[in-house]
């Protein structure tokens, strides 16, 4: 191990402010890593709350704790603030982090943007929570926001707009920047089939963000000009179409999903190589596979409005697309399996969600095949089949990612260890309770149950019942994680420079640990 | 210690979820509803087959994976190996999906085909979807001309809870829709206000209802009996609450509904010429009330503000009549608040208009006679 560790503080750049001001002016790509990451899981638990009082009004059919409007709010605010507020940023967090340390870059390209991405993340969380207290509510028209029961809604829906602006901004100027520092900011020998590949991941996934997230903006921007405005995007009357926002909204849709994989396929194939102390199997397919699936992801969107009424050619076209989506998808999937084979396989609790990930995430996959088959989903869509399909790819897929994420990086971030018997504990009842979750709501959605209701004829009860004990026993297990993260940072044991023996990025062999506030002022020398 | 505690603890509990499982699919809806047409019948076999394959690669692969987990441990002593890549390998795995997919694609093509097939209906039926609930117009083939509305019969006491729930909770309806077993039907889907969609889960066809857009399926019903199904496109507030129940029966007992109907329609028919009293309108206007306007503005005539305002007390409802009556023939654009012009004949309109300016605390007194909704009508 070629140990030249850049240990040279940089004690004094001049301004240092302390206390909260500190993290309103930085430009610390450590530092804005941090508030990114926090920012996420705050969002995560708001949402989760959420998520909660549906699974609590879906414990038993009837009407019993909430009204049909409010829960319709939940419904839409659960699923904005966990793509936008919980997964995404999250992930944002971990690029900010790690891809100047991964390269061998003293810092992100564009430190001062790179402050401004991240602050403007409040204002549009506070956006979307203020929308609950304007006359009418919160909008209660679903995360996908369809014209034009959007055009019914009260102010609220115009907070929710701009607080979709306000996002689509933050994001696109993350990727600038992550597109900027992956291209420029290489130490001298770092090719780029060298990087680590969540480097890779995310300047593919950084492209698709800039690509799409205009689109996005142009979709609710034309929603904002239908309400109030006069125009007629969406409304027949007027010479509009409604189809046409789907096809907008989609065209970013899709995409999308692959904006929330991609950056956890990254996180991955980083924990698994180090706990199989074993290099990546097939480094460059893998790098291959995820620009297959991102330009792929540009041509399936209608797979989501196979219900609108397509023409049998636009059905079909749809339905092969994204049935193809499948093979890179497979190939990064046997290329994990391949890595850990032969390996020397060691489980701590990084690598037990990473492993988690790559099983209940496959299994999300397989579901999102049957899917895709146009004759099926005439059957499935809108049905809970979908609400556990698109569960097992997000919320356990980027959520166990990110969780494997944490763990890993962790010691490097903190210096700190965690405890590992905890998360061994966190990992276990997690993967327990969102299982019991979600997988129960593949017969509730098979059997008939629509999506987006808050009550339900009486067959569906025990299917959801189950599914609402465990998500409150998964939300309950969350609150086990955030004591494990504070206990580590206050009091967890100091880590060694290289807690993990197969880990091989610069961040572990070229840095201690923790990483000092500055890393790389001098690039590193890579042979 | 702690951390092989977690495991055994979750080793029983996935055990033990396991077994209940099973044991409860064996007992419960879990599968696609029984199919009654072919496309249905043909949706649960590709369904089917596709599951089968899948589960096979799925059982395939992560049999590698557990395989590898146990035995290449570093705890038990297994060597790293230092391999990364073997182009065969990544070339076949790479190929068998590719020819896994045609296998998939080619049954399901057929479905997919099938499905679009409107052509040669026997009996075309148009359904419309407002908020929330359903209109049904026969406009070609026996029954033509018969057209009602249909909407949730499940009382609102079971919804909350001071009723026990019946057995079709949240799955009748006040009219439910009737077509002969055997015979094609072609279902044109439109909406009044905003994006419904039409299910029948056991005739495999689910289509969106567009504003201002005609989209059709078609099914043809194998087999007498009733069958229900809900929204499933969100459509405001009610939209758990607008399912849609379709009575197949023999083409005798179809042709008995049919006459039936019509002569039961010739009878109530509102007649527009006759004179109606004070009393009379606002008993009818009542019976509209209570199936058109309550979802929003409350029995209570108290609404919901600021969304769903009051009637009570309004003053659009207390001022002139003019200003009423266009309000509720044209709606209001941009709200919930739609048109009910092309729902409600004259005679219903002005019965609901004279009951709500005559109820709770509003007592103008006065009548909305039919004639004059109908001078309104653009
Ligand atoms: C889907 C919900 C909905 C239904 C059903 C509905 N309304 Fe309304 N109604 C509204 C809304 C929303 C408004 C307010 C429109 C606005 O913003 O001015 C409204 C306004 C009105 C007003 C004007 C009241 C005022 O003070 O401005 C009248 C009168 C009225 N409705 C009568 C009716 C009648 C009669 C029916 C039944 C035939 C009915 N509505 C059914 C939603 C509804
Ligand atoms: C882990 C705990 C979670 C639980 C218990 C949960 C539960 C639910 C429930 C009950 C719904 C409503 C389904 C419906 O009525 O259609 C829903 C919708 C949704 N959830 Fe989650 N969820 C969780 C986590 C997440 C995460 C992490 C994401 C991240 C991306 C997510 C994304 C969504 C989306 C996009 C919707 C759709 C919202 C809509 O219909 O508009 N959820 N969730
Ligand atoms: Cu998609
Ligand atoms: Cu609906």
């Amino acid at each position: 191990m070629s140990a030249v560790l850049d240990t040279h503080g940089h004690a004094d750049h001049g301004y240092h402010p302390g206390g909260i001001m500190r993290w309103i002016t930085t430009t610390n790509h450590k530092d804005i890593g941090t508030l990114y990451l926090w920012f996420s899981f705050i969002m995560f638990m708001v949402g989760g709350v959420m998520a909660l009082v549906i699974r609590l009004e879906l414990f038993s059919p009837g009407l019993q704790w909430v009204d049909p409007d409010f829960f319709n709010q939940m419904t839409t605010m659960h699923g904005l603030i966990m793509v936008f507020g919980a997964i995404m940023p999250a992930f944002v967090g971990f690029a900010n982090w790690l891809i100047p340390m991964m390269i061998g870059a003293p810092d992100m390209a564009f430190a001062r943007m790179n402050n401004w991405s991240f602050w403007i993340l409040p204002f549009a969380a506070a956006l979307l929570v203020i929308s609950f207290f304007t006359p009418g509510g919160a909008p209660g028209v679903g995360w996908t926001m369809y014209a034009p029961l959007t055009v019914q809604m009260g102010m609220g829906m115009d907070l929710t707009i701009f607080a979709v602006h306000l996002l689509g901004m933050s994001s696109i100027m993350g990727s600038i920047n992550i597109i900027t520092t992956i291209l420029n900011l290489r130490a001298p020998g770092m090719g780029l089939m060298r990087m680590p590949l969540f480097c890779w991941t995310w300047l593919i996934t950084a492209y698709l963000l800039v690509a799409t997230m205009p689109v996005l903006a142009g979709a609710v921007t034309m929603t904002l000009t239908d309400r109030h405005f006069g125009t007629t995007f969406f409304n027949a009357a007027g010479g509009g179409d409604p189809v046409l926002y789907q096809h907008i909204f989609w065209f970013f849709g899709h995409p999308e999903v692959y904006i929330i994989a991609l950056p956890a396929f990254g996180v991955v194939s980083q924990v698994i190589p180090a706990f199989a102390r074993k290099p990546l199997f097939g480094y460059a397919s893998m790098v291959s596979a995820t620009a297959g699936i991102a330009i792929l992801s540009f041509i399936v969107w209608a797979h989501h409005m196979y219900t609108v009424g397509m023409p049998v050619a636009g059905q079909l076209f749809f339905m092969y697309a994204t049935a193809l989506i499948a093979v890179p998808t497979g190939v990064k999937v046997f290329n994990w399996v391949a890595t850990m084979w032969k390996g020397s396989l060691s489980f701590e609790t990084p690598m037990l969600f990473a492993v988690g990930f790559l099983f209940l995430f496959t299994l999300g996959g397989f579901t999102g095949l049957v899917l895709s088959l146009a004759a099926v989903d005439i059957q499935l869509h809108d049905t809970y089949y979908v609400v556990a399909h698109f569960h097992y790819v997000m919320a356990i897929g980027a959520v166990f990612a990110g969780y494997a994420g944490v763990y890993f990086w962790l010691p490097k971030w903190t210096g700190r260890m965690y405890d590992e018997a905890l998360g061994k504990w966190h990992f276990w009842l997690s993967v327990i309770f969102i299982n019991i979750t979600f997988f129960v709501q593949h017969f509730a959605g098979l059997a008939g149950m629509p999506r987006r209701i808050p009550d339900y004829p009486m067959m569906f009860e025990v299917w959801n019942k189950i599914s609402s004990v465990g998500a409150f026993g998964f939300g309950i297990s969350q609150l086990l994680f955030l004591y494990i993260i504070v206990s580590a940072i206050r009091s967890g044991e100091k880590a060694p420079d290289k807690p993990w023996e197969g880990a091989d990025s610069l961040e572990w062999t070229h840095l201690p640990t923790p990483a000092p506030r500055h890393s790389f002022h001098t690039p590193p020398v890579l042979k | 210690m702690a951390s092989s505690s977690a495991r055994r603890t979750a080793a029983w509990a996935l055990g033990i979820l396991g077994a209940a499982f099973s044991g409860l699919a064996l007992g419960l809806e879990w599968n696609l509803q029984p199919a009654v047409t072919r496309i249905a019948a043909d949706i649960h076999d590709v369904h089917t087959y596709v599951m089968v394959l899948v589960s096979v690669i799925f059982a395939g692969v992560f049999g590698v994976m557990f395989y590898s987990v146990f035995a290449h441990r570093k705890d038990k002593g297994h060597q790293a190996a230092q391999w990364h890549e073997n182009t065969t390998v990544e070339v076949l795995w790479t190929a068998i999906p590719l020819v896994i997919l045609v296998v998939i694609a080619w049954p399901v093509t057929k479905v997919v085909v099938a499905q679009k097939d409107t052509s040669n209906p026997d009996l075309t039926i148009k359904v419309t979807g407002y908020q929330w609930k359903w209109g049904y117009d026969y406009i070609k083939g026996e029954g033509e001309g018969i057209s009602f509305i249909s909407a949730l019969a499940t009382p609102r006491d079971q919804i909350e809870g001071r009723a026990p729930k019946g057995e079709h909770y949240l799955l009748e309806v006040d009219h439910e829709m009737v077509v002969p077993v055997g015979k094609k039907v072609r279902v044109l889907t439109t909406a009044a206000d905003v994006i419904h969609s039409w299910w029948i889960p056991a005739f495999g066809v689910k289509q969106d209802a567009m504003p201002g857009f005609i989209r059709d399926l078609h099914f043809r019903a194998e087999k007498a009996g009733v069958y229900r199904g809900q929204c499933v496109e969100l459509c405001g507030k009610e939209h758990g609450f607008m399912p849609i129940v379709v009575r197949v029966v023999s083409q005798d007992e179809y042709s008995k509904w049919v006459g039936e109907h019509k002569k039961a329609l010739a009878a109530a028919a509102d007649d527009p010429a006759r004179t109606w009293t004070l009393d009379e309108l606002k008993r009818r206007g009542e019976q509209v009330y209570a199936a058109n306007c309550v979802a929003c503005h409350q029995a209570s005539g108290k609404g919901t503000p600021p969304v769903f305002p009051a009637l009570d007390g309004s003053p659009v409802v207390n001022g002139p009549r003019q200003a009423q009556i266009d309000i509720v023939l044209n709606g209001k654009p941009n709200t919930p608040m739609a048109a009910f012009g092309g729902q409600l004949n004259d005679v219903e309109l002005a019965a609901v208009i004279t009951f709500t300016r005559n109820n709770w605390g509003n007592r103008i007194g006065d009548q909305v006679l039919p004639a004059e909704v109908k001078a309104l009508r653009k």
